[in-house]
């Protein structure tokens, strides 16, 4: 049976800081030098991915109980705006990881826990969400990849994309239809660890506009076999549950990914405006430039404190659907915006790729599109609102 | 071998510091504050000598406010083994922090002291040596090696003009340079370990140490803006400026 167990930590300030101040050291020294020669690249950043590994991250909110962190929603979103400052694409490589550690924790059997939590905190099995199909995304219910029972073992055939270290990564949460003519759709979902083995072969890298770095990949699944033992809780037609029932978290954490880059254009506006001079003055004390500055900053404290309202609302385990999609709208239009801003303010010099700005620019819409489009953030405020202040 | 390593807490390296308006002193409202990045050294060493094998336990020591417990619990998540905290609020001068450290030698009896060459908020550089002074133990200062083999250590010491090499009997000081190593960053499961090691408190009173200043401030003010340079035509006009307007040839 499956056994849905929330352990949500205390949040503890002084550690935050702790945990955060080595977190800069390491982008600092490691990471900074780097990012833009591996982004222009696209190429994987694997000393990085083993730097986080030594650092913990790959367990960051995974209970500590199965050999992880348990870290707060709270910390764990700053954790990711901190590091989205510098390269939001690193946080793919274990945001995604970790909801697929979560799917586990919140839904998978004592003995699923046992077995691959332990494996999912030290990053030595790495993977992430599969639950995308070439037609649909939002639609979830909508997916055709299909297991099939035969013994002790489910025989699964389809196909996923854009999926997040589809290539690097060796073990997937797996969204398939046990039974494609259930009623609702949703009852006919299940979901499955499904590490990479005979019959699952990734077929292509998928070239993006941003987010470099990261393997975001197309699997396809023909004849794969995967035991039954692997079915997340042990039951189907709890996929769609198992699914959506991470969705919050993976909100906050898009929307914190948001607030690192709104924040890293500001930070570089702020101090470019200072140097770069216009009619014998910086250009800070040109007007035009500070009523940018002054929108920009005042979105990136909005969106931080949409982030940790969510975030503090998931770890006391209210409900915080409506939060995050605040959080997640709010945030991920800032970082759009201030990225545009930042491009406008550095002139020439944003749009060249010697400098970070046209990376934030192209960035940023990634936010606006992944974890739920920010159009069905709209709506789920908007329904929520409805709900919870009835007349 | 038992390592002690002091560590300060100072302003972070990053922040970039205001001078107050009264002008007694810098403004430390909201600012940062970390270790002194030439302990982080000393901290960095003394772990690297235990997991040679050659010490058994690491005691970091701050002397400070109550907040240098968070100082302390940065050394114990890179590696240090428990932390003295010894409590005050106010500003101790070097040879204050000499007459602390030398007090709790007494009671820990280190083999090694290994110390930051000086904390960047005052850049003193003064320590390191009192504590040697008065505790009669050889001292190996501005290290950028060590080197420790038969109960002695060599400290290869960063001088003007080059490297010396000194050979030390132990107990020692030593105070690090910032070629002796790169501090590691404390990893995540390493900071969540550090909360259950020890920490003691201890009062410079209960030491027996006055820390009354002996040093008065009188003004603090910000270093004056580096006016802009002058270009020179020809080596025989920079020869002549050298010569006749500023003086040193």
């Amino acid at each position: 049976m499956s056994t849905a167990v929330d352990t949500r930590p205390v949040h503890d300030e002084a550690e935050d800081e702790q945990i955060l101040d080595a977190i800069r050291k390491w982008l600092e020294r490691d990471v900074k030098p780097h990012v833009l020669e591996l982004e222009h690249k696209d190429e994987y950043p694997q000393k990085m991915v083993e730097q986080m590994m030594e650092l913990g991250l790959f367990g960051a909110s995974i209970s500590a109980d199965y050999g992880g962190l348990g870290l707060s929603a709270t910390t764990y979103a700053k954790i990711v705006t901190t590091i989205s400052e510098v390269w939001m694409s690193l946080t793919g490589i274990f945001n995604s990881h970790l909801i697929m550690a979560a799917a586990v924790q919140r839904f998978g059997t004592e003995e699923q826990k046992r077995k691959w939590l332990p494996k999912f905190a030290t990053g030595e099995i790495r993977g992430g969400l599969a639950l995308t199909e070439p037609d649909c995304g939002t639609d979830l219910q909508a997916i055709r990849t299909r297991a099939v029972r035969q013994g002790d073992h489910y025989v699964i055939n389809g196909t996923k994309t854009w999926i997040s270290n589809g290539i690097k990564g060796s073990c997937y949460a797996l969204l398939v239809k046990t039974d494609p003519e259930a009623q609702p759709r949703h009852k006919g979902m299940s979901m499955f660890l499904a590490p990479k083995g005979p019959g699952f072969r990734v077929s292509r890298k998928l070239e993006k506009l941003g987010y470099k770095g990261i393997d975001s990949a197309e699997l396809i699944f023909e004849d794969y076999k995967v035991p039954a033992e692997n079915l997340i809780g042990g039951v189907e037609g709890r996929g769609f549950h198992n699914a959506v029932g991470g969705l919050e978290l993976g909100r906050i954490n898009v929307a914190a990914r948001g607030v690192g880059i709104a924040n890293a254009a500001l930070k570089e506006s702020v101090a470019y405006s200072q140097i770069r001079k216009t009619m014998g003055k910086p250009i800070c004390q040109h007007q035009a430039i500070q009523l940018k500055l002054g929108d920009m900053a005042t979105r990136c404290e909005a969106a931080r404190l949409l982030v940790e309202q969510a975030a503090r609302a998931y770890d006391k385990g209210e409900r915080c659907d409506m939060e995050a999609g605040m959080a997640k709208l709010f945030a991920s239009e800032a970082a759009v915006e201030n990225s545009m801003e930042a491009m406008r303010i550095h002139g020439g010099y944003g749009y060249s790729k010697e400098f970070n700005i046209e990376r934030y620019y192209r960035d940023a819409p990634l936010m606006c599109i992944g974890e739920g489009t920010n159009e069905m953030q709209r709506i789920i405020i908007a329904r929520q609102l409805v709900e919870r202040n009835p007349v | 071998m038992k390592i002690m390593v002091p560590i300060k807490r100072v302003v972070d390296y990053n922040v970039k510091i205001r001078v107050k308006a009264d002008g007694t002193g810098v403004d430390l409202n909201n600012v940062k504050m970390s270790m002194n990045p030439f302990d982080e050294i000393a901290v960095e060493e003394a772990i690297r000598l235990k997991e040679a094998g050659s010490a058994t336990e690491i005691v970091a020591v701050s002397i400070g406010p109550q907040q240098a417990q968070e100082t302390i619990r940065t050394a114990l998540a890179m590696g240090a083994d428990r932390g003295i905290l010894i409590k005050t609020d106010t500003d101790a001068e070097p040879l204050t922090v000499a007459k602390l450290l030398k007090a709790l030698c007494a009671e820990e009896k280190p083999g090694l002291v290994i110390l930051g060459k000086q904390a960047i908020d005052n850049d003193c550089n003064q320590t390191g040596q009192m504590l040697a002074a008065l505790l009669q133990w050889p001292q190996g200062t501005f290290a950028s090696k060590l080197a420790l083999s038969s109960g002695k250590l060599a400290v290869t010491r960063e001088v003007d003009g080059g490297l010396q090499t000194v050979e030390l009997n132990l107990p020692a000081i030593v105070t690090t340079d910032l070629r002796l190593n790169e501090p590691r960053y404390a990893s995540l499961p390493n900071i969540m370990k550090a909360k259950k090691k020890p920490i003691d408190e201890k009062t410079p009173e209960a030491l027996g140490i006055d820390t009354a200043p002996r040093l008065k401030t009188l003004k603090v003010v910000e270093p004056p803006k580096r006016q802009s340079g002058v270009k020179v035509k020809t080596v025989g006009e920079l020869v002549d400026k050298l010569r006749n307007e500023v003086g040193i040839i």
